[in-house]
């Protein structure tokens, strides 16, 4: 399968990636390690005129300490993530979640940048991200803001990103090097999760948040509330579906997936208990 | 546009479409055909090649994303005098294969997987190939070749 022709740019800055992409408008698309856009575009789900290829804007691939948060490029590879000792130490749960993304081959390449610019509800570390209240940096020609991530993911491969807007940061709040579990349901190895779970623990309070039961990944509210409020974990591990909008596929009807859900949101409560 | 790779340490210049993928680009434009084009939706790995020392599934990669780096196929592992690499040596001396149609892929992955991890553990071996499926699910003799790889390289 080959992709429909694209013109090719190659950025090797912010500013002129952000320049290219208002010169060429709607058409064009940011292009950083390739894992989502290129399937799409072999399938010629997805058609855009230009390609901007960002994966070569050195000052945007980095883990850093900020004080209270940990600050990511968005060009910074799944690989980096799950090997950063950094994020070991600060927010373990990350490099435990990258760990579990595709395979190494798709972690060499692809970014977390370009999987949470994706929006896809079936991936791995935009929960994580939600569960964690983490902040998106976005930069335009005409400045930069911040958004945060439960307001980031709008729908179904939709987010606020505006098409002139590159996403540039990742702003991880601290959370500690234990006190985390994720739990991926699938079928065989490497594939997309058909529902996750991730639980962690801020602050002495316990995040919950759920892959593929929405068009957006989501937080387990109901369950956050129950536990806040005294709930066990069996009792509270049963509200995970509440809320949710699960799609039905190939492989989990609604029913399964609500199913799933409870039972994983107890087990990666458990563990991180 | 005008791409210039090193592939198996030698230079290759080529005018490519920029939707060419770097599966197509190794196989038509610089004639190795040992890198096999098997699901062309990056799940089996039978693409399998090393970018920068790094596996990567080479049908989900343009070949201008490579433009300036270094790629090494299957073909590039045997020494100039044909003495197999490690990693073949093992895959032919435990079998690890029937039809050999992921083969190449699979050695590719391995030898990624063991610059990462010189001391795997068996699980540590089928967790690290977990990109690359056997059809003919002779999981067995490759997982066994990439720990006697591993051992040998001690």
């Amino acid at each position: 399968m080959i992709p429909a022709a694209f013109e090719y740019v190659r950025a090797t800055s912010t500013d002129e990636a952000l320049a290219v992409i208002v010169e060429y408008g709607d058409d064009a698309k940011f292009l950083a390690g390739g894992m989502s856009l290129l399937p799409l575009m072999k399938l010629r789900l997805a058609t855009p005129t230009v390609l901007v290829d960002v994966a070569r804007v050195s000052d945007l691939s980095y883990i850093n300490d900020a004080g209270d948060h940990v600050a990511i490029g968005a060009l910074t590879r799944h690989r980096d993530l799950e090997t950063s000792q950094l994020l070991a130490k600060e927010c373990g749960v990350i490099p435990a979640v990258a760990g579990q993304v595709g395979d190494n081959q798709v972690r060499h390449r692809g970014t977390l940048g370009g999987s949470v610019a994706h929006g896809d509800p079936a991936s791995d570390l935009p929960a994580a991200l939600v569960a964690l209240d983490a902040t998106f940096v976005v930069r335009s020609g005409s400045g930069e803001r911040t958004i945060g991530a439960s307001d980031f993911f709008t729908g179904f491969l939709e987010t606020a990103l505006r098409s002139d807007e590159l996403l540039t940061e990742i702003r991880v709040p601290k959370s500690g090097a234990s006190g985390f579990n994720y739990q991926k349901f699938n079928r065989r190895a490497q594939d997309w999760a058909i529902v996750g779970a991730v639980a962690a623990t801020v602050g002495g309070t316990k995040r919950v948040a759920l892959v593929n039961m929405g068009n957006t990944p989501v937080r387990a509210s109901a369950v956050e509330a129950a536990l806040a409020g005294g709930a066990t974990v069996a009792d509270a591990a049963m509200a995970a579906a509440q809320g949710c909008e699960p799609p039905t596929d190939l492989n989990a009807s609604v029913e399964y997936r609500e199913h799933l859900a409870r039972v994983l949101v107890r087990r990666a409560l458990e563990a991180c208990a | 546009m005008k791409i210039s790779v090193s592939v198996n340490g030698v230079s290759q210049d080529h005018d490519v479409e920029p939707r060419t993928l770097l599966v197509q680009y190794l196989r038509e434009d610089c004639g190795l055909t040992g890198t096999k084009v098997g699901c062309d939706t990056s799940s089996c790995g039978a693409c399998t090649v090393l970018y920068e020392g790094e596996s990567v599934k080479s049908c989900t990669m343009l070949a201008a994303q490579a433009d300036g780096g270094s790629i090494t196929t299957i073909e590039g592992l045997a020494g100039v005098d044909g003495t197999l690499h490690p990693v073949q040596q093992a895959f032919h001396d435990h079998h690890g294969l029937q039809c050999g149609y992921c083969t190449a892929g699979m050695v590719m992955a391995a030898v990624g997987f063991l610059d990462e991890n010189p001391s795997p553990t068996e699980r540590d071996v089928r967790e690290g190939l977990e990109g690359n499926l056997c059809r003919c699910t002779g999981y067995h003799n490759i997982v066994q070749a990439v720990l006697a790889a591993a051992e040998g390289a001690k």
